[in-house]
């Protein structure tokens, strides 16, 4: 499958990043002319993913954080967040609803969010070593949309 | 994140402004928990109308006042949200919880 367009960004795990990574992801998918409720789909799962490396990859410091955007030659959009932090022991015990090891803050549904308003969710971690989520969704083509310009 | 607190007679209103992520989530949680002990109401509602984003950390700041508002036994009513918040609350149950209504604008037909 081609990439038709692809952009990366790297910033420290700080809080007031996260409004900052949900309006550049936002910026990067505009080029697919999605509906509102996509791109705040697609907002919500970055805020989510984007926490979770400030939060639990890097609880008691403050490391990088990754992302790719790439926009694939049949509207799909795929967002990867990477970190070099703490890593997840179990993958399925931390995408259970509810938990979580973050304390009375925190709610526990990230994963389950970026499950449900992406298409797809992948993750892989080793612990002490890092985590990569990857998510894809696939933004419908409306007649008369401007996603046909995107190739430019 | 602008929180607006209006008290009437035994009803507490909270607004609630701006966006509520985990940057903005802490001061408001500790803000709006503040006020509940403060004020002790007999029914609490929380205004999301000028919420304009909502993910999972404002769901830990409805559970925590839910709690409170329950040990108070009194009422809890979430209002005016948006769509996109909506979605956030259904997908973490808390509308089968709790009265979650929507802005007018929004209404999802049946």
């Amino acid at each position: 499958m081609n990439i038709i367009n692809e952009v990366a960004l790297t910033f420290p795990s700080r809080s007031a990043n996260e409004g900052y990574a949900r309006a550049a992801v936002s910026a990067f998918a505009a080029q697919l002319d999605p509906t509102l409720e996509e791109i705040n789909d697609i907002k919500t799962a970055v805020s989510e993913g984007v926490t979770n490396c400030i939060v639990h990859a890097y609880p008691d410091c403050v490391g990088k954080i990754y992302i790719r955007l790439r926009i694939f030659e049949d509207n799909t959009l795929e967002i990867v967040i990477r970190d070099r932090g703490r890593g997840i022991s179990d993958i399925e015990q931390a995408k259970a609803p509810m938990f979580t090891t973050g304390g009375e803050e925190r709610s526990g549904m990230g994963f389950t969010i970026m499950e449900s308003f992406m298409d797809k969710l992948k993750i892989r971690s080793k612990s002490g070593h890092g985590t990569i989520v990857t998510m894809r969704k696939r933004i419908s083509m409306r007649v008369g949309g401007m996603a046909r310009d995107r190739h430019n | 994140m602008r929180i607006i607190a209006k008290r009437n007679g035994g009803e507490l209103l909270i607004l609630l402004e701006g966006e509520l992520d985990h940057h903005s989530a802490k001061n408001a949680i500790k803000e709006t928990g503040k006020l509940i002990d403060t004020e002790l109401p007999m029914r609490l509602t929380l205004d999301f109308g000028a919420l304009t984003f909502m993910d999972s950390s404002g769901i830990a700041l409805i559970i925590g006042a839910y709690k409170r508002i329950n040990a108070l036994g009194g009422a809890f009513f979430v209002t005016n949200v948006s769509k996109q918040v909506y979605k956030v609350l259904s997908a973490a149950g808390i509308t089968n919880l709790l009265s979650v209504s929507q802005k007018d604008e929004f209404l999802i037909k049946k």
